[in-house]
Order: C-alpha cells, then structure tokens, then sequence
C-alpha cells in the first residue's frame, strides 16, 4: 500500500502555489484568445511555391493596412496562419488579403479556411463559453451533494477549480490560443476529472460504512489504494487516445488535445490530492454518511 | 448478473449485428442500399461556408413610426381634435392635445380594437406604449411591438435569403432564424462565399423616380449619388413605381449599342402606372434607385405601355446578372450584416477526415494492445466490446442523420480512451472479490453488483458536461458533445449487455479454473 496521506501536507503546497501562479498569470499575463472570443479574421493559407515563407508574407500584409495581424506556420511547411485583429470587421477584409496577395507575391494560393467573427458575436461566445464552464462547475457541485454529503461536494468542486485553474493558467503561460474548442476541453476536463473523483469517493464512502473504528486520514488513503489500479489504467487509455490526437489529428485539434492532456493528468492528480484530502479535513466520519440516510 | 437465457444471446446479437450494418451501411451507396440514412458531414469536415446574418432593425422601425405619425395625423383631422407640433424624436411620436381631449384620445389609443394602436391578444399588449405628460402624448414601441416588428422582418428577410442563394443554385443551402434578428446562412461545398455575400449585402430597394430642377416638389426632393459615386442628381421623393411591381428581370446584350443591360417585365398595376408616367413625363429624366444610389437616369423619348422596360448603367455580364437576380428575388425589409463567417475549402475538410481517421484508429490499436496486456482473455472481451461499442456509436448517429463534425471525431476518440473505464471498474472489482471469494461465480457476481454505482456516477458527471456543451455551444462544438453523450449511452449498454455476456459465458464455462482474472 503507498501512503499518499503522508505527502498531503507537501502537494497541498504545491497545488496552492500552481492556483496562485496560475491565478497570477490571468490577471497579469492574461490568455491568447482566438478570433471566436476577440473578433478578427483569421485565415489559413496552403502556398502551392515553395518561395513563400513566413517573412514574404509578413511583408505583403503589412502593405495592406489590415491593422494588427500575426503570421506563423501552420503545421505543414507550406501552410501558414494568418490572424487579422480587425475592430471594425466590415466582411471586406478577406477580399482584400485575395486581391493583394495575388498582385504582389503572385504566386498561387490556396485559402484553405477563413473565419471572420464580429466583435458582437466574439463577445457573445465569450460570454456563453464562461457561462458554460460556470454552470457545469455548478451542476457538478449539486450533482454531487444530492449522492454524497456537502462535504464531498465541496473537495470535488475545489478539484476540479485547481484543474480548470491550473490548466488556463498553463494556456497562459505560453500564450497558447483559447477558442471554442479550448472551452469544449476545459468542459471534458470537468466531467472526466469528477469522473475520477466520484470512483474515489463512492470507495471512502463504502469504507466508511464498514469500517466505523478506522480514522478518515486512513480510510481516504485505504480507498485511494483499493482504486489505484483503475485510476491508472483509465488514465492511460484516456490518454493514448488523447495522445493519439494530438499527434495525427491534425494541426487544428492540437489545441484541444493538449488542454485535455494536462486536464487528465491533473484530474487525476487532484482527485487524489486535493478532493480527498478535504474529507480529510471536513473531518468526514460515519456520522456524516449515517445522517443521509436518517433524513 | 452472470446468467443470459438463449432468448437474450440471441437478442442482444441480433441488435448489435443491425447497428454493425447500419454503421457500415455509411461506406454504401444510398441508393443500393436499406437504409437512407448517412452520417451528415459537418462544415469543417466537408468544406463549405457559415454565414451569421444580423438584420438591422433600425431602418424598419423608423419606417414603423413614420407611419403611424401620418395614421395618426389623418386620425385626429378627422376626428376634429386640435393637434400640435406632431414630431418623431427619440425613436418616439410625440404631440400635443387640447387638455380636454386627452381622455378621449387616451382612450381611443387604448381600445382594443383600435387600429392605431393594435392590440396583440397573445402578448396582452398593445404595440406602442402610451405616456402622457400634461398634454402631451408620447408613443414609444412596446416590447412586444418591437418583438413583433422584428419576427416580421426576420420572416420576411428569411424568406428573400433563400430565394437568393436558391438562384445562385448551391448545393443544399441550409437557412434558419437564431434568436429574433439574426439568420443562419450554411452553405456546404461553397469554398468562395463572395459573390453570395455581396448579394446578401445588399437591400435591393428599387424605385423609380423622376429628376426635378427644382426644391418645389410637392413630395420633396432628395439629393442622390450616381453609382459612380462622382455625379449627383435631385431626385422626387415621389415613388412612381418600386421593386414590388416587377415581374422578372433578366440580363439582356442590347443589340444597338452593344452594352449589357437589364430588362424588366412589370405587373398590371406597374404598367399601368409606368405608362402614365410616361405619357406626362417626356423629356424629363427617369432616375433609377437602388438602395439610394441613382443607377442610371435615362430621358424618356416615348410612352411605355407595353410594361417592358430596360435599365442600362455600365453593366459587366456578371454584374448585371446579378443585378436581375437581387430583382427577381424581391427587397430585403432591411439591411443584413455578415457577423460571422466561416469558410473552410473543401481540401482541408478532406486532410481533417484523413487525420482524423489515422488517429481514431492509432488511438484505438493502442488502447486495445494495453488492455489485452493488462487483461489477457478479458482484455480481449473489453476489446470487442469496445469494437462493437464503435459501432454502436456511429450507428446511433447514423439513425440520427447527426452531423460528425472534426471536434465530434475528438469526441469518438476520447469515447474510445474513457469508454474501457467502465470495464476496468468491474474487472478490478472483481480481483478484489477473487481473492475474498473462492466460488469465481458469486465473485464475479459481486463485483458487477459493487462496481455498479460508482460506473453510473462517473458517468452521469460526463454527461453532465456534455448536455451543458450541448446547450451552450455552437458549430463544430456542439457535434463534439453529441457523440461524447452518445458514447456515454453506447458505452454503458455494451459494457453491462455484451462484455457482461461475454464474461459469463467465459466464466460458466471456466468456474473450477484458479486466478480466473
């Protein structure tokens, strides 16, 4: 058996300084979002001459007067992305990149995928997207409550913040793009992350029923143990496909599948250190679960 | 949990080999084959173009209110009551009633049948909201005055839209209202959307009207920019004639000067006034108006009765196709704005689908390699289950006619990582009962029996998240979290009906066996 109760006090730590830097990192640093949450045009370009390259394009956009734009490979070493912060977005602009681009660079260009969202529309998905994230925390917390106690409620939803948290504060960090498929991971990470504490918790809860003379800080850890096997073995077939997407998915999921890579890693880390240790200190006994079923 | 009569093997076969052949049946040509259904494939996965239309509502209340006034104009004339300074400020009528009539007024503009002021029975309002401040009257929209303004429009925009991007004859169109104001243009196969958004762009508000010299006009006079945006004219405000009385229009070479034109058909009652106009109106110029741009403004040389006519103004072929089209297809009740647009070409739908596939079937050879080391013979089983859960999963989209979208095949992926959970919390449910439990038969009973509630609460929080992502999300996104809540259902069927069937025939068969598991 390992004793992971003897490392809560440590990882407690850690995870507290990750939430603070990562807390730290939203407000100072603040996230990368994509054309869906800021507005703007965004286009993907195939160049069919090899010529072309990141600084030729730099150049002929800068002639265009498009305002603030960013070009970087896409991927493949022909394609490139090219994102357009245009406030005013009069629909016109990707006219104008087709017009131009022919007449100075010439060569021939395939437009392999163009996005064009209104400042209107951006905050709007902004909007629903935090909505989205909130509620799901929210349903969780009540979904929770209504099969265990509050004090179960409580550790699961502190886990999943530190995930959600602690993944932003790492898109942060590198300043990877948020887009609407960033916020369909952190919804994945949500559910899969409860999923992992809930295994757990359906464990101390039946420990506790049988074992009234154990101690929570031991039965959390017997619990841990009895389930460990699964948590492993769920967390890596979870994450070979995970992997697998990243991997050759294609450059538009890479996104998506990182974000869902460190939710994985950290549900799983943070069912076992965080969610557990919080029955730990709620003082969760067999009072708490008897009392369920007197109401 | 362990015994299956011969009545649910047979059942439970039958049901998986008709959900095999519906999810192949996807690599079928529909018309060879049972059944019709397919799995549609999403924008990103296809290629083809996303346009958010939002109408601008502006224009339609004001005409709304320009309206009332002169109702209410004719209204108190004719009922004799002395009105002043009648007036549209702040999107408000506004005006002044003797004192003593307030009432009176009040009270007509409250009756619910008035015609001024309609009363709608399902909303229990009447269409404007009337405060009266000593004695003057102020009429603003009401709520659902504005509501009922804009399902209108949006009715009728809807209604142009669709016609338009018919004659522009894409493959499929697929148009819808969102919310009140808005239209969803969804164009699938359509790599270049610029010629569909100009003419969605553009109102196609078209009149006729004649050129004055003169500020005296009864109608008023306006001035308007030639399309060339250099020349300018003073143009009547009276409409001699507009878009609705237009039959059809076509793009026509006039023989005699060589020029590509537009000529028009008009109704009855066009005709009949365009003759009359004429007929009084040789030698003046006639301006046609198009969303108050002059196109051309040709001297009338002789009466036109036949109710053909021509309009010229430096037409290309293409342009004045078009032009014919916007025509056919009938005015805009107001002006649309692309919000939105997302176009993906049809080679990066086409590089997605191959992704996509190599990665379903990496991830998949390497889930079911892990599970058949760590499991051996019930690896094996968790493997066919997961197999048969595959294709119970793009079966169930495939009755469903859902649309796959990139996101959606993330979600069939990551079904197939997180759907052999529900098989690791049995089969390590039952090592721990093995070694409690010497009778493999109570132990593997057990163990489903133990393992069961935990398997639905960590599923029920999956699916939690995906009903949200469903409600919330938009586009690709939301194809995501169909099949992760599909897969949820797939996953629990074929996990309690078929690995549970698999494993007990394989344990009935093997009860006396040691270390089963």
């Amino acid at each position: 058996m390992i004793n992971f109760n003897k490392f809560y006090k440590l990882f407690n730590l850690i995870s507290l300084s990750l939430v603070i830097v990562s807390i730290l990192l939203l407000f100072f640093k603040g996230l990368n979002f994509g054309v869906d949450f800021k507005g703007g045009t965004l286009i993907e370009l195939r160049a069919n001459d090899k010529d072309i390259n990141v600084t030729s394009l730099r150049q002929s956009f800068s002639k265009m007067n498009l305002g603030d734009f960013n070009v970087k490979k896409f991927g493949n070493e022909n394609d490139f992305l090219i994102k357009i912060e245009k406030k005013d977005t009069s629909a016109n602009a990707i006219e104008i990149v087709k017009k131009e681009l022919t007449s100075s660079i010439g060569g021939s260009f395939n437009f392999r995928r163009v996005e064009n969202v209104g400042p209107k529309v951006s905050a709007e998905l902004l909007k629903s997207g935090v909505i989205a994230i909130v509620l799901s925390l929210a349903a969780m917390l009540f979904y929770i409550w209504i099969r265990f106690e509050w004090q179960f409620s409580l550790g699961a939803i502190l886990a999943l913040f530190h995930d959600v948290i602690i993944t932003l504060g790492f898109f942060s960090l590198f300043y990877l793009e948020i887009n609407l498929s960033i916020v369909a991971a952190v919804l994945t990470i949500v559910g899969y992350s409860m999923n992992d504490t809930v295994v757990i918790f359906d464990r101390v809860r039946e420990n506790l029923i049988k074992f009234s003379d154990i101690k929570i800080f031991e039965l959390t850890n017997i619990s841990i143990n009895e389930t460990l096997s699964r948590t492993i073995i769920t967390s890596v077939t979870t994450l070979l496909a995970l992997v697998s997407i990243y991997l050759f998915g294609g450059e538009i999921l890479k996104g998506f599948s990182l974000a869902m890579i460190m939710g994985v890693v950290f549900g799983t880390y943070s069912s076992i250190y965080i969610a557990n240790p919080i029955l730990v200190k709620l003082r969760v006994s067999q009072k708490t679960i008897l009392k369920e079923d007197t109401d | 949990m362990l015994y299956f009569s011969k009545l649910r093997i047979t059942l439970i076969s039958l049901v998986t080999f008709f959900f095999i052949y519906i999810a192949l049946s996807n690599l079928q040509d529909p018309a060879n084959s049972f059944i019709s259904k397919r799995i549609n494939l999403g924008l990103d996965l296809q290629g083809g173009s996303y346009l958010l239309l939002e109408i601008d509502n502006d224009p339609v209340e004001i005409q709304k209110l320009q309206n009332t006034t002169t109702v209410i104009r004719n209204f108190l004339k004719d009922k004799k009551i002395n009105f002043s300074d009648l007036r549209i400020q702040n999107k408000s009528i506004k005006f002044n009633i003797p004192k003593n009539d307030t009432d009176l007024v009040e009270a007509y503009f409250l009756d619910k049948g008035n015609e001024i002021n309609p009363y709608y029975n399902q909303y229990k309002s009447h269409q404007f909201d009337i405060i009266i401040k000593d004695s003057e009257f102020i009429l603003s929209l009401s709520k659902y005055g504005l509501i009922e303004i804009k399902t209108s429009s949006q009715d009728q925009a809807l209604e142009i839209v669709r016609r338009r991007v018919d004659e522009v004859g894409t493959n499929e169109p697929n148009i819808i209202k969102r919310g009140n104001n808005r239209i969803l243009v969804e164009l699938p196969g359509l790599d270049d959307p610029m010629r569909i958004k100009s003419l969605l762009g553009k109102t196609a508000n078209l009149t006729f009207r004649f050129v004055t010299q003169n500020n005296n006009d009864t109608f008023g006079a306006e001035i308007l920019q030639f399309e060339d945006n250099e020349n300018e004219a003073l143009v009547s405000k009276r409409i001699i004639l507009n878009g609705e009385n237009l039959l059809d229009a076509q793009p026509q070479m006039n023989n005699q000067t060589n020029e590509t034109v537009v000529s028009f058909t008009l109704d009855r009652v066009g005709a009949k006034r365009f003759g009359k106009a004429t007929s009084t109106g040789v030698g003046k110029q006639l301006a046609i108006v198009l969303d108050g741009k002059i196109v051309s403004a040709p001297t009338i040389q002789s009466v036109i009765a036949s109710g053909n006519g021509q309009i010229s103004g430096n037409f290309t072929f293409q342009s004045a196709t078009d032009l014919a089209l916007l025509l056919r297809s009938g005015a805009l009740p107001a002006p649309l704005n692309i919000i939105e647009e997302r176009t993906v070409g049809p080679d990066l739908g086409q590089d997605s689908i191959n992704n996509g596939i190599i990665a379903l079937m990496i991830g998949f050879l390497l889930v079911i390699i892990f599970m058949f080391f760590k499991y051996k013979i019930f690896g094996l089983i968790a493997n066919i289950t997961l197999l048969v859960n595959l294709f119970f999963l793009v079966g169930i989209l495939t009755l469903f006619g859902a649309t796959l979208t990139l996101p959606g095949i993330a979600g069939i992926i990551l079904t197939v990582g997180m759907a052999v959970d529900a098989n690791v919390l049995i089969f390590e449910r039952i090592k721990e009962e093995c070694k409690k439990e010497k009778n493999n038969i109570i132990a593997f009973d057990t163990g489903y029996v133990k393992s069961k509630t935990a398997i639905i609460d960590a599923n029920i929080t999956t699916l939690i998240a995906a009903i949200i992502l469903f409600l919330m999300g938009s586009g690709p996104v939301k194809g995501f979290s169909v099949t992760l809540a599909v897969g949820i259902f797939t996953t629990l069927f074929t996990v309690y009906f078929i690995a549970r069937m698999l494993t007990s025939l394989y344990v009935v068969k093997n009860k006396e066996k040691d270390k089963l598991i």
